[in-house]
């Protein structure tokens, strides 16, 4: 409820998170350009090192403005502990989530290729034209 | 006599009975029923669009090439230019704006303050709904003028380094007389000429199928299927947000809320859903737009 806090506070605090929201998304979506190569001529991170930084940049300012909205608009650093972990501590799931699908997204990527030649691969039938299974000899069949 | 007695018990057991009554006391939590199944609602909301984006990622990941962000999002209302991420920009400044003023709503409940309650929440119903404004303009040009839907996304990428070719086999030039050539990696837009796609002839010169002549492929067609269901489910939450804070707005409007003596504990609940919706757009600005 933030009934500790004065009228006035409450209102500068308000400011304060557009200000910090506002001011974190101008820098990603220039950080965004950057990288891409829109905003200096030759520069951009699209491969190796430079490239996962940005990614980790990215990642990180979201999570923070997620920080930000759920602790101080949705006012969670307000409420009780047990509240605070009845619901943040069910979204670790999630990490194990990313962790699992994005490495089976990476396996369906890696394996693309191979899928590819096996469904396009002729299979040559046996020579003469005779079935070539396992027979098993002929006494081993039940006559009834 | 009975009729007297039956009475006499039954008074007795209503005194006993009051004693013995929960006073209310303080609510697990610390909470009130509402706001703290507000909460829980949001959690298991948070995993759907967790579901969703974690489905984008694995896709993403499975296939050669993506569509580029910056290539893809960037046209912008009334100008004819290249201006990548800058709508974009805009409305998430609109959902920015439109929480802070939601954050102002809850706080004037909480002093009892009626018309600074239906001031702010009207301001935010606007901010809302000018969201959905600016995703109606992107999904049209997205659909009408780049052809893309949930089976189709003619937004690619070229897998290695080449040359346009002509429709007789030669090289195609430019206007100014160079071959027209592209990279890899380069992002392409397939036209649509007479309600049939016009896919470009071209041969490749360096990759694993240099030498080669092949046609310009589409894009991975999950890439709309994903756009257009994720921004949809997102959209369709502010939607139903605009409905609910026009509604309590009303309702606050109307003095109801003030009748209840309890800080206008209804906007603070939909306080609570307005903010995830603009904490969803964060981490969809983030997989679908800056990364």
């Amino acid at each position: 409820m933030a009934g500790h806090q004065t009228y006035e506070e409450q209102k500068a605090l308000v400011f304060k998170g557009l200000m910090l929201l506002g001011a974190i998304t101008i820098v990603e979506v220039f950080v965004a350009l950057l990288a891409k190569g829109h905003m200096i001529h030759g520069v951009e991170f699209k491969h190796g090192f430079g490239h996962y930084l940005y990614m980790a940049l990215m990642v990180g300012f979201s999570l923070y403005k997620a920080y930000f909205i759920v602790f101080y608009f949705m006012h969670m650093a307000y409420e009780v502990r047990g509240l605070v972990l009845s619901v943040l501590l069910p979204t670790t799931l999630l990490i194990w989530a990313i962790i699992a699908f994005f490495q089976e997204g990476g396996a369906w990527g890696a394996r693309r290729e191979l899928i590819k030649q096996k469904n396009e691969e002729v299979v040559q039938p046996a020579s003469g034209g005779k079935p070539t299974g396992y027979l098993l000899p002929g006494a081993t069949y039940f006559k009834g | 006599m009975a009729d007297t007695s039956v009475t006499h018990a039954h008074e007795t057991h209503d005194e006993v009975n009051d004693s013995q009554l929960w006073e209310g006391g303080t609510p697990p939590m610390r909470a009130s029923y509402g706001k703290l199944m507000m909460w829980y609602f949001l959690v298991s909301d948070a995993f759907t669009f967790a579901g969703f984006l974690i489905a984008y990622g694995a896709l993403r990941f499975s296939m050669p090439t993506w569509p580029e962000p910056d290539f893809v999002f960037a046209s912008f209302p009334f100008v004819k230019a290249h201006w990548p991420l800058v709508f974009v920009t805009v409305m998430t400044f609109i959902l920015i704006f439109s929480s802070v003023t939601m954050v102002r709503a809850v706080q004037e409940g909480h002093r009892e303050n009626s018309r600074g309650v239906v001031f702010w929440m009207f301001l935010t119903i606007l901010g809302g709904a000018s969201f959905l404004g600016c995703q109606a303009y992107e999904w049209t040009t997205l659909i009408a003028a780049e052809n893309m839907t949930v089976s189709q996304n003619p937004f690619g990428r070229h897998i290695a380094d080449g040359v346009y070719l002509n429709a007789d086999g030669s090289e195609a030039k430019n206007e100014d007389g160079s071959p027209k050539t592209f990279k890899n990696g380069e992002s392409y837009l397939l036209h649509k000429h007479e309600g049939k796609f016009d896919v470009p002839t071209l041969r490749y010169t360096s990759g694993p199928y240099a030498g080669q002549t092949a046609q310009a492929e589409f894009g991975p067609k999950a890439f709309g299927a994903l756009f257009f269901f994720i921004t949809g489910f997102h959209g369709f939450h502010v939607f139903s947000g605009v409905l609910f804070l026009t509604i309590i707005m009303l309702n606050a409007a109307g003095g109801l809320y003030a009748a209840r003596k309890n800080g206008y504990e209804m906007v603070e609940k939909i306080g609570l859903y307005w903010h995830f919706v603009d904490l969803v757009w964060v981490f969809v600005f983030l997989v679908f737009y800056l990364l």
